[in-house]
């Protein structure tokens, strides 16, 4: 066997391996959700069932969890885009002088174990609830949403921030000359331009939020979340219902990718189209607003 | 000094630094030569600018700095019931920090060896963790940007994504399936006779490293991945022309290049390890001491706020010294890992 042929054996054994320790827990967990034994087990495969998916329903916690996970996750969404477009923004204006002490606050976050983040949301609030006499902010679901934000904030200005990279500023001098006010080139140019990255950071942001678990078991205080009620149910003993969980979040996660990946397909389409409209344009044809 | 004094100056600390950089800016054009630049309300807009400025603020502000100024300073303050906060015995005091140090004022040892203990194993092994996701995730790296082709690339991104989604908890509760006295590894080994008694993975904590090296492997492909893919083939290819072997290439050609993405990979995993808290919940055996579980503990067993806060200031305390170090050593900047 030549050396060329032996090196390329050695890279699919090694692919293998790779893709085996990715997803061989997985797909033993999965083989456990349908398995009648009440430990999950795998092997001996002792009988099929889908029991273990009707107990999922029936566990009030995790229903309840559920929804209050899917409730920040939407306000996560609502409070990380704009807050991470703004500081994309900022970064790009901001005094060269203040720069570096900016970026290393705003990117801190992303530096910082999840679990003090949690803990300084809870402290920080707590004080500033008592002091302020507004007890109704120390409450589990606006200190998840705050924290949870703090840190997601900062993956959305990234994302921002790349793309921003790419944006040509003759664009918006052309629109301010033409006499558009600066308010109306924000959302004709700007916006319009950012929405690839407006989708993506909405996106990435909703998914940590809904799979948090570090900084959302400090900052829920009493309540409950999917992560924390799951937490709770691992510690206290397994059972397959667990895994039942697991292979329903798997189902719906790769539903929501396909779905994302067809949107951004579509997203691409649009732009190549628009592109293709603009060197048309360029060529001389004239271009009628529509 | 008084804590409620010390809040003050906390709460003024980020309005003063704000203002110092605005005076200057300020200044700075009063002066300035050179073609002037519009002010930032008069680039912006009236309505854009205030939602700018008071997006980031609240953000910078509100949601990141004083947060982490508050835990500190609770740190520094004694454990008291809510009605006696304020008190004359309400003054900074270090007690939080000995009590990491030295344990309890009644107990007889001279350290208090469990925490110093599961905090210097948690650092070490979360080192050795992120060097040993390091090395696995290298060779995947290189093979996407510059081996696989398009079509088979697609598929590889999408497969290495997909587990990500999976819930952190969930990934742990299938190490514990798998590890577990009666799991799946114990079950095949007594099936085919190697070993009488079930091992217990658990209670070892190889169901815990084991588990913490799968967690995070994702954040070590994609920075390698990206930078990797940046290196023109064509540098490559003259190496192997005049005759480089292949490890040469990779030491002296694909990993000098590879540093930025080595590094935020690192840091990256590094910091999720050491602050994982999923894992050694699920995974811990009764005697493992991974420390995010002592802070936890501090909080919600002990309900001890000042020294949870303490023990969760040390964590990031030792999480900004690796971080550092590790820009020292690959002699970049902040800025070139967070991209």
């Amino acid at each position: 066997m030549s050396a060329a042929c032996a090196r390329r054996w050695l890279i699919r054994f090694y692919l293998v391996l790779f893709f085996a320790w990715l997803f061989g827990p997985l797909a033993v967990m999965g083989v456990t959700a349908f398995n009648t034994s009440a430990y999950p087990q795998a092997i001996p495969f002792e009988g099929f069932t889908l029991d273990w998916f009707a107990a999922l329903a029936r566990d009030r916690d995790l229903v309840y969890g559920l929804e209050n996970s899917l409730r920040i996750g939407v306000f996560v969404v609502l409070v990380s885009v704009p807050v991470g477009l703004a500081g994309a923004l900022v970064m790009q204006q901001i005094h060269a002088r203040a720069r570096s002490l900016y970026y290393l606050v705003v990117v801190s976050p992303v530096l910082t174990p999840g679990v003090i983040i949690g803990i300084s949301t809870v402290i920080f609030w707590r004080d500033l609830a008592t002091a302020a006499g507004a007890r109704f902010l120390y409450d589990g679901v606006v200190l998840t949403v705050l924290g949870q934000s703090s840190f997601i904030s900062a993956w959305c200005m990234l994302i921002f921030l790349s793309r921003l990279q790419r944006f040509d500023r003759a664009i918006e001098e052309a629109a301010l000359d033409l006499g558009a006010g600066r308010t109306r080139v924000f959302f004709d140019i700007l916006l319009p331009f950012l929405r690839p990255a407006v989708l993506s950071a909405s996106v990435l942001a909703f998914l940590s939020s809904f799979e948090n678990y570090n900084t959302t078991t400090f900052a829920i205080l009493a309540d409950k979340t999917l992560t924390t009620v799951l937490a709770g149910r691992t510690r206290s003993g397994a059972t397959p219902a667990i895994s039942a969980l697991a292979v329903t979040i798997i189902a719906v996660t790769v539903a929501g990718a396909a779905v994302y990946e067809v949107l951004k397909r579509r997203e691409t389409a649009r732009e190549a189209a628009g592109k293709r409209a603009a060197v048309r344009t360029e060529a001389g044809e004239v271009l009628v607003p529509s | 000094m008084k804590p409620a004094l010390g809040h003050q100056i906390i709460l003024f600390l980020p309005v003063a630094v704000v203002a110092v950089f605005w005076l200057s800016s300020i200044v700075e054009r009063r002066r300035g030569g050179g073609p002037r630049k519009p002010g930032f309300v008069a680039r912006n807009g009236p309505v854009i600018a205030t939602y700018l400025v008071v997006a980031v603020a609240l953000w910078a502000v509100v949601m990141i700095v004083l947060p982490q100024l508050f835990m500190v300073e609770l740190s520094f303050r004694p454990k008291l019931p809510p009605a006696r906060v304020g008190d004359p015995d309400d003054v900074y005091t270090l007690e939080n920090y000995r009590y990491f140090l030295f344990g309890s004022t009644t107990s007889t040892a001279s350290w208090n060896s469990v925490h110093i203990n599961a905090f210097i194993s948690t650092i070490v092994i979360s080192i050795l963790i992120t060097i040993f996701d390091l090395v696995i995730c290298y060779p995947l790296a290189f093979y996407m940007a510059h081996v696989a082709r398009p079509a088979r690339l697609r598929m590889l991104l999408l497969l290495l994504i997909a587990p990500y989604w999976v819930n952190e908890l969930l990934r742990a509760f299938a190490f514990r399936i798998i590890f577990a006295t009666s799991g799946l590894i114990n079950r095949a080994l007594m099936a085919i006779g190697a070993v009488a008694e079930p091992i217990d993975f658990l209670g070892r904590d190889i169901g815990l490293y084991a588990g913490l090296s799968y967690a995070y492997l994702l954040l070590m492909i994609f920075p390698l991945y990206n930078t990797i893919e940046n290196l023109e083939r064509a540098q490559i290819e003259a190496a192997r022309d005049l005759g480089a072997p292949w490890w040469r290439i990779h030491r002296d050609i694909v990993l000098p290049f590879a540093r930025p993405g080595i590094a935020s990979g690192c840091t990256l995993v590094f910091m999720l390890t050491a602050g994982a808290l999923a894992a050694p919940l699920v995974l811990g055996g009764p005697r493992s001491l991974w420390f995010t579980p002592i802070v936890y503990d501090r909080f919600y067993q002990a309900f001890n706020w000042p020294q949870g806060a303490a023990y969760a200031f040390i964590l990031l305390l030792a999480c900004i010294a690796i971080v550092l170090a590790v820009l020292r050593l690959f002699r970049l900047s902040l800025g070139e890992i967070t991209r």
